[in-house]
């Protein structure tokens, strides 16, 4: 008949627990209650009307009443109604029914509390057992990891052993099988490295062996201790400068009866050696004495340092607070002055920053491709650049190698009629010389040998200006003949002692012939070797 | 910067100590060039496959082992027509090298059955019995008077220390370990540095005279020690272990000032993270030409790299090691300190892509380089703070303090470095792969400018 019912009741206070759902079924065994939590509260005043509102209403009392009766006669407790089909309620027996629950219900209570402790207890007794357990595992596999180490290097030494044994057999073997054949074979025996002759081995090199071998160790320990001694020096050369400025630091009235309290006396003391052992050169004793003072003395200074600066900040603190409400109105006045400036301030840089920000996106808005398209658009302007000027440079180089080329050629040509031209001449003094034994003529051959060609003075300006400026390109549309004497002689002028062909390797430019020949006479002239050309010219005409 | 063809040559090409001359064998054939031209100035012929070169600390000579004929054989470079053939005969060779004064050859038998010391100025031989068969199992001082070696009998270790000079024995004593794995002297050569194997984290400090100065044990149970660095100025001894992280000594008390930690997120603000992304190739369209070359073909199949800055924090790629292998691909195992004190390089074996450079003044993690493949090596520069790194690319980057910047070494796609040398003068390096090897100048400016040849 009677049913449990899952009953799910609002939280109705904080200080009341909460109220878990359940659904329970007659038959479960009570050690399963262990498991669920159960906790029924008990509705607090201000909304007893409501809860006991949800039950039972005007309307549905005498279910409500018929139902309690049911439950309670399950339950075990005598009907509440006076007569068995009746309406009428028995006061006393619903009273007694309800002090019978009361009663229940502590003793539900206080199991519960048991229950509960009894379940935390065992809750850390797992705990400690899992985690005893682990370490007993733990130690259990070490044990058996132990274990096989022995065994394994038990049964590895009985192995080697054997090996061992192996191995002295061979070497027995391979040592009696004496090779015929010897074992080295050298052309002939090579210098020490050292130049030196090997020594016997003997004691006293054995001895010597030993000394050097200490040598080597000691001179290792006293360069290791050096460096640890420079080090402590300037450690402690660090820590007095540290000492020196904390006592700077703190102001003298540290010094005064405040801290005489207890090691005044200690202090003054301390001081005094501080002041011996500051005159003395204290990085040179190293006593354990004197390094324990410093330190002390370090720590004492900075402990005095650290209270001074707490104390300051105290005073700062507490001088700010207290001087709160003096300066109230004042500070608070300009207090919002410097508010309202620096929120212009604000202000203004926002807006700097907001057109910065404007401007470096403008800057960035192109995205990577197009900044690369850019890069490369540099790049490749440089790059066409480049190949201009390589292209040029090419060119020019070919150019050089042209005129390199014929001004090579022009040079052995030149050599070549040099010659002839000696033979030529050797013949025409010959002929001369005969010629003004036989006969006083004037030869007009001779003469026309200088005015015979057309352009005789431009002629010998072209080759002397190209004689002084261009090794290269010769003119083949003169002449050749006079333009070859008029060349020598030309030379011979204008270069005294510079053989024309050679010592013109750095002439480049391939100038204009008509303007070049302006300037060339003007410059040939100016040179002073026009006379000397004219005087020549002049000599040889008889 | 421009590269001649990759150099056809097999393996241990070296550079030697001093400035000119550069060796590496092809099959049974040494060819011995010059640094700086690439041009061969001697050939020689070897009897058999040659497994290992070394040249003698002076540069006059040069030993081939051939390890499977148990031959060594020498050559001069002064007098091409001196010989000289150690014969090992029936005792095999696993190892040969030089002593330190250029004159003696150290041959390892096989199966670590002793060590001859061959002399090449006097007739004498001397014999090491009992070395051990670890990975660094013989160490000289950096001046080259002693030689301390790892010696086994009786399944315990010992270490014997010997006088170059004459090879006499100076200190013998037995070791708390209980698998020498290595020993390393300090750069002062007063210290000698012996761990133990990976099972045992112990790492044990003597002295030049066999006193042992400190021991130091980080942890008991996991993996221990992977490798270990000492600083040049023998002031921090930095050891790498299986839980990925390094600790350094301080030569004073022997006790760990710090340990360095490579997790597999950095997110320290102060740290820049350099990453390696790959750019696609520029193709002049201008210098295309028909048939194309050799080189613009190349150029451009080839992936080109640079660096990027990347923000912190970084996630690096992280390879969960394999639980039930031995070795496990864990731990740092490479680290190396700079030439000036001031850096140390790590590689955290589970975060195989990246190296970490930490700065030893300030005891900080400085930057971490965030390569594409596996780091395959790295060196630094022996004159100045500079760190080289190949990952089996054709490419090699370096790391300074003002930056960092990918070589390409142009020429056939595949050119793999797996290794790197720095010449003494800090100049050039040699890269090298399984099969060839290339020279790379660098310029004397701090700029990376790098002009690189490889021989054709």
């Amino acid at each position: 008949m009677g049913d449990w019912k899952a009953i799910t009741v609002p939280l109705l206070s904080s200080g009341s627990k909460n109220i878990f759902p359940y659904t329970s079924e007659r038959k479960r065994s009570p050690t399963s209650m262990n498991s669920q939590v159960l906790r029924l509260s008990l509705p607090s005043p201000k909304n007893m009307y409501n809860f006991f509102g949800a039950f039972c209403t005007e309307e549905n009392l005498e279910q409500s009443i018929s139902y309690i009766d049911r439950e309670l006669t399950t339950m075990g407790f005598p009907s509440i109604y006076a007569e068995p089909k009746g309406k009428e309620l028995n006061l006393v027996c619903i009273i007694n029914c309800m002090n019978e629950l009361l009663v229940l219900q502590h003793k539900n209570l206080r199991a519960q509390e048991e229950v509960e402790i009894q379940h935390l207890k065992l809750g850390s007794d797992m705990d400690h057992l899992q985690n005893c357990y682990a370490k007993l595992k733990v130690q259990k596999l070490q044990n058996i990891i132990s274990s096989r180490a022995t065994q394994y290097n038990h049964d590895m030494k009985r192995k080697e052993r054997e090996y061992n044994k192996l191995r002295e057999r061979l070497h027995q073997l391979v040592m009696n099988k004496k090779d015929k054949k010897l074992a080295m074979e050298v052309l002939n025996y090579v210098g020490r490295a050292d130049g030196k002759r090997g020594a016997w081995r003997t004691d006293k090199t054995e001895a010597r062996n030993e000394e050097e071998m200490y040598k080597v160790l000691l001179s290792d320990y006293e360069q290791r201790q050096k460096q640890l001694l420079l080090e402590n020096a300037e450690l402690k050369k660090v820590l007095q400068q540290m000492k020196k400025d904390i006592i700077s630091l703190l102001p003298p009235q540290k010094q005064k009866p405040k801290e005489r309290s207890e090691d005044g006396l200690v202090l003054s003391d301390q001081e005094e050696d501080i002041g011996e052992l500051n005159k003395e050169n204290m990085w040179e004793l190293s006593c354990e004495t004197v390094r324990e003072q410093l330190t002390n003395s370090i720590r004492k200074q900075w402990r005095m340092l650290k209270n001074h600066v707490e104390k300051l900040d105290n005073q700062v603190s507490r001088g700010h607070s207290g001087a709160w409400n003096e300066k109230d109105v004042i500070s608070r006045e300009d207090h919002e002055l410097e508010t309202g400036k620096l929120e212009l301030e604000i202000q203004q840089c926002k807006e700097m920053i907001k057109t910065q920000q404007q401007l470096l996106q403008q800057q960035l808005t192109c995205d990577d491709d197009t900044t690369l398209l850019l890069q490369d658009c540099y790049l490749l302007e440089e790059r066409e650049r480049l190949q201009e000027e390589w292209r040029l440079f090419r060119e020019q180089k070919k150019n050089f190698e042209k005129e390199r080329k014929s001004f090579t050629e022009a040079a052995i040509r030149l050599g070549l009629e040099r010659k002839a031209f000696e033979e030529d001449r050797g013949a025409w003094l010959k002929h001369q010389f005969l010629s003004m034994t036989a006969d006083c003529k004037p030869e007009n051959t001779t003469a026309s040998a200088f005015l015979r060609s057309s352009d005789p003075d431009i002629r010998l300006v072209k080759s002397a200006s190209r004689q002084r400026r261009l090794p290269s390109v010769l003119s083949p549309a003169v002449s050749p003949e006079p333009f070859q004497i008029s060349q020598y002689i030309a030379q011979n002028s204008v270069a005294s002692e510079k053989p024309a062909a050679d010592n013109m390797p750095n002439l480049w430019v391939e100038g204009d012939d008509k303007e070049e020949t302006e300037e060339c006479t003007k410059s040939w002239e100016d040179s002073g070797v026009g006379p000397l050309f004219r005087n020549l010219h002049m000599e040889q005409l008889p | 910067p421009w590269f001649l063809e990759v150099f056809k040559a097999r393996i241990l090409p070296q550079l030697s100590p001093v400035l000119s001359p550069q060796a590496s064998c092809i099959q049974h054939r040494l060819v011995v060039r010059d640094a700086s031209s690439l041009q061969i100035l001697q050939l020689y012929t070897c009897l058999d496959q040659i497994q290992y070169i070394e040249w003698s600390s002076d540069s006059l000579f040069i030993l081939c082992a051939m390890y499977k004929r148990g031959i060594v054989q020498v050559w001069s470079l002064e007098q091409p027509d001196w010989h000289c053939k150690i014969d090992e005969g029936s005792a095999g060779l696993v190892a040969s090298c030089w002593s330190p004064d250029g004159r003696h050859i150290l041959n390892t038998t096989e199966f670590h059955l002793r060590i001859t010391v061959w002399s090449l100025c006097t007739k004498s031989v001397s014999y090491i019995k009992y070395p051990k068969a670890c990975q660094q199992g013989m160490a000289f001082t950096k001046d080259g008077r002693y030689m301390a070696v790892a010696e086994r009998r009786d399944c315990k270790d010992f270490i014997s220390i010997f006088v170059c000079n004459n090879w006499q024995l100076l200190r013998h004593f037995d070791t708390e370990t209980q698998d020498l794995f290595g020993i390393e002297w300090a750069p002062n050569g007063c210290v000698l540095a012996a761990w133990d194997t990976c099972l045992e984290y112990k790492v044990l400090l003597y002295s030049l005279d066999g006193r042992l100065l400190s021991s130091y044990r980080a942890y008991e149970w996991p993996l221990g020690v992977k490798g270990i660095a000492w600083s040049p100025s023998s002031q921090f001894l930095a050891i790498g272990s299986f839980d990925e992280k390094v600790r350094i000594l301080n030569h004073v008390t022997w006790k760990k000032i710090t340990e360095f930690d490579h997790p597999a997120t950095i997110s320290s603000k102060k740290t820049i993270v350099y990453k390696e992304v790959e750019k696609s190739p520029t193709v002049d369209t201008e210098r295309l030409t028909f048939p194309p070359t050799r080189a613009l073909a190349s150029s451009l199949f080839s992936t080109q790299s640079k660096y990027d800055i990347s923000q912190v924090p970084v996630s690096l790629q992280y390879i969960k090691p394999v639980a039930d292998r031995a070795n496990p691909k864990v731990g740092v195992g490479m680290l190396a300190f700079s030439a000036d004190n001031c850096f140390l390089a790590t590689k955290n074996d589970n975060i195989p892509n990246a190296v970490w450079i930490w700065d030893i003044r300030k005891l900080k993690l400085s930057v971490v380089l965030e390569q594409l493949c596996t780091i395959q090596a790295f060196q630094w520069d022996p004159c100045q703070p500079r760190l080289a790194v190949c990952t089996g690319s054709s490419r090699v980057y370096l790391w300074s303090p003002a930056g960092c910047v990918v070589v390409q070494v142009p020429g056939e796609g595949d050119f793999q470095i797996t290794s790197i040398s720095w010449h003494c003068s800090g100049d050039s390096m040699l890269l090298l792969s399984k099969e060839n090897f290339c020279v790379c100048y660098l310029e004397r400016e701090e700029r990376k400018g790098v002009k690189t040849c490889c021989p054709v």
